[in-house]
């Protein structure tokens, strides 16, 4: 998985996977949570975004799927614009990106299989979806995605009848299942213990990976960023303050980022973390 | 002998008022009003003992209660047992979409609005003066009564079920709609499921108060064992009055009781 570190907008001029610019949020309110923040994804690598609470990671992804409306700038994903997008296309975009969430966000209530079917709601439509009458192609496609997730025979368990690490891997089968161009990944690990948040990381970018897929992960622990995104964004009062490969991230870079602070602990040597993918 | 050392005194600080002071006038202000309303009142005490004899005649008269005319007292239960599951029914169709509505996540801001209007003024008025109207509308029957019934519930109905999709958990809303779900289907993925055992919980408790209510719109020409009743009275049938009382008693208790099972077995 030697995926090179930085992308910059390909020599060879192809057009990049996801071109965000000048992307900026200001709450009603006055809160600006984005000051005109800019990058380029143009391959398939999973990149962390780091940055101190309130520096707009949060905002910043969710105002790619325009969860949260932008109130400025583009983002472009295969060419298109999804800030211009009107409701039909909008929802046609948002199926093509899938989004993993801190909380899990599974409907407690409905089994394991449900919930992981509802990745193809986009596809489905209405009365098929409320009577849970998907296409065979999408239940194999279920079965399959539960077993590579690690939740072989789980499918009928009700969402909250599992643990912490379970949940997730529930979440993650519900974006993998739509088969997206995109993900976005907003504070995996931070409801879970060290070692889960290990697992659901290498689970995360394994499948990244697999699939050719590009993964925005927006992540609070610098060490777990390190260990497993080829690329790091650090967001600093919402704008983009550095924007290199994991291995570039120094003292000084994390200062500037956060603020100062002693992270000879957090930053080692390669290799003393042990937890490639 | 008091020397400067920490206090050792302290009282909480008055619930209501900023100030201990002002609590107690406005305790003081508060008797003041009850002591002038009573004396404005006019309660004529002779007046009111000549009340006791007449309520221990009444009384006798009602015993024993007259069980003779059975089909009228069925006829009338049966009723309004019709007009409350009739009501409730409808009312739970109808109260899906004005409660969505009047859900201030779901709903776009004008829709919002003008749903919680119409559950405000519907619920300006009590049962009873609905049931005048309708009765002025639809004449004298159980379909004024059903109507009325009807239009609460809805009311009501649409003010729980609201309440409960806004407090329902925001995330799985958001998650859902992150896959490219339609309004539809997010209401049916992400809220339902989260709101459907209350609301049934919700809906059976409605349908034990409408058993109750069906026995108090009849009074004012709305059908159900409340006219019954209502003419019995009238025609000084106090033997028979009290039959319908006691029926109206144990219809209302195996209400309650069927809606506590049903809902104990709900999670």
């Amino acid at each position: 998985m030697a995926i090179a570190p930085r992308a910059a907008p390909g020599p060879d001029g192809a057009a990049p996977l996801l071109a965000v610019e000048n992307l900026s949020k200001v709450y009603p309110g006055g809160t600006r949570a984005l000051d005109g923040a800019s990058f380029v994804v143009s391959r398939p690598e999973v990149i962390a975004i780091i940055g101190s609470s309130g520096a707009g990671k949060s905002t910043l992804i969710r105002c790619i799927n325009r969860l949260v409306e932008p109130t400025g700038g583009s983002v472009r994903l295969g060419g298109t614009d999804l800030v211009r997008l009107g409701k039909a296309e909008l929802r046609e975009a948002r199926r093509r990106i899938g989004m993993i969430f801190q909380e899990f966000n599974l409907v407690d209530r409905l089994t394991v299989m449900e919930n992981v079917l509802s990745g193809r709601l986009g596809s489905v439509g209405f009365l098929a979806s409320w009577l849970r009458r998907y296409p065979p192609r999408d239940i194999a496609n279920a079965y399959a995605m539960l077993e590579r997730v690690g939740l072989s025979g789980l499918h009928d368990s009700r969402a909250d009848a599992l643990s912490g690490g379970q949940r997730q891997r529930v979440g993650i089968g519900r974006a993998l299942m739509q088969e997206p161009d995109l993900l976005l990944v907003d504070e995996p690990t931070a409801s879970l213990d060290p070692k889960t948040a290990r697992q659901i990381m290498r689970l995360i970018r394994t499948l990244a990976e697999e699939r050719a897929t590009p993964a925005l992960v927006n992540i609070h622990d610098v060490a777990l960023a390190r260990g497993f995104a080829d690329r790091v964004i650090g967001l600093k009062g919402g704008r983009v303050a550095f924007d290199g490969p994991a291995s570039a991230l120094t003292p000084a870079v994390l200062t500037d980022i956060y603020g100062a602070e002693d992270w000879s602990r957090t930053i080692r040597p390669d290799g003393e973390e042990g937890d490639g993918a | 002998m008091s020397v400067a050392s920490p206090a050792a005194q302290w009282r909480a600080p008055p619930v209501f008022f900023a100030t201990r002071g002002r609590q107690r006038a406005a305790i003081a202000i508060a008797l003041l009003y009850v002591a002038w309303s009573v004396s404005t009142l006019n309660i004529d005490v002779n007046r009111a003992l000549a009340g006791i004899p007449r309520a221990v005649d009444l009384f006798a008269r009602m015993v024993p209660p007259d069980f003779s005319r059975g089909s009228l007292l069925a006829k009338g239960m049966a009723e309004s047992l019709q007009m409350a599951f009739a009501a409730t029914l409808a009312g739970v169709l109808l109260s899906v979409p004005l409660g969505i509505a009047a859900a201030r996540n779901l709903a776009p801001r004008p829709v919002y609005l003008a749903a919680r209007g119409l559950i405000v003024c519907g619920r300006t008025f009590h049962e009873v003066i609905i049931a005048i109207f309708f009765v002025k509308l639809f004449g004298f029957g159980p379909v004024a009564g059903l109507l009325t019934l009807a239009f609460h519930s809805v009311i009501f109905l649409a003010k729980m079920l609201a309440e409960d999709i806004e407090n329902v958990r925001a995330g799985p809303i958001e998650a859902v709609r992150a896959t490219g779900a339609g309004f539809g289907q997010v209401v049916v993925y992400a809220v339902l499921p989260q709101v459907l055992t209350r609301t049934v919980g919700t809906a059976i408790y409605r349908l034990d108060a409408n058993v109750r209510h069906s026995t108090v719109v009849g009074i004012v020409g709305a059908g159900g064992i409340g006219q019954t009743l209502s003419a019995s009275f009238s025609r000084y049938d106090y033997d028979f009055a009290a039959a319908i009382l006691l029926c109206i008693i144990a219809l209302v208790a195996l209400g309650e009781w069927f809606s506590d099972w049903v809902r104990g077995k709900l999670r």
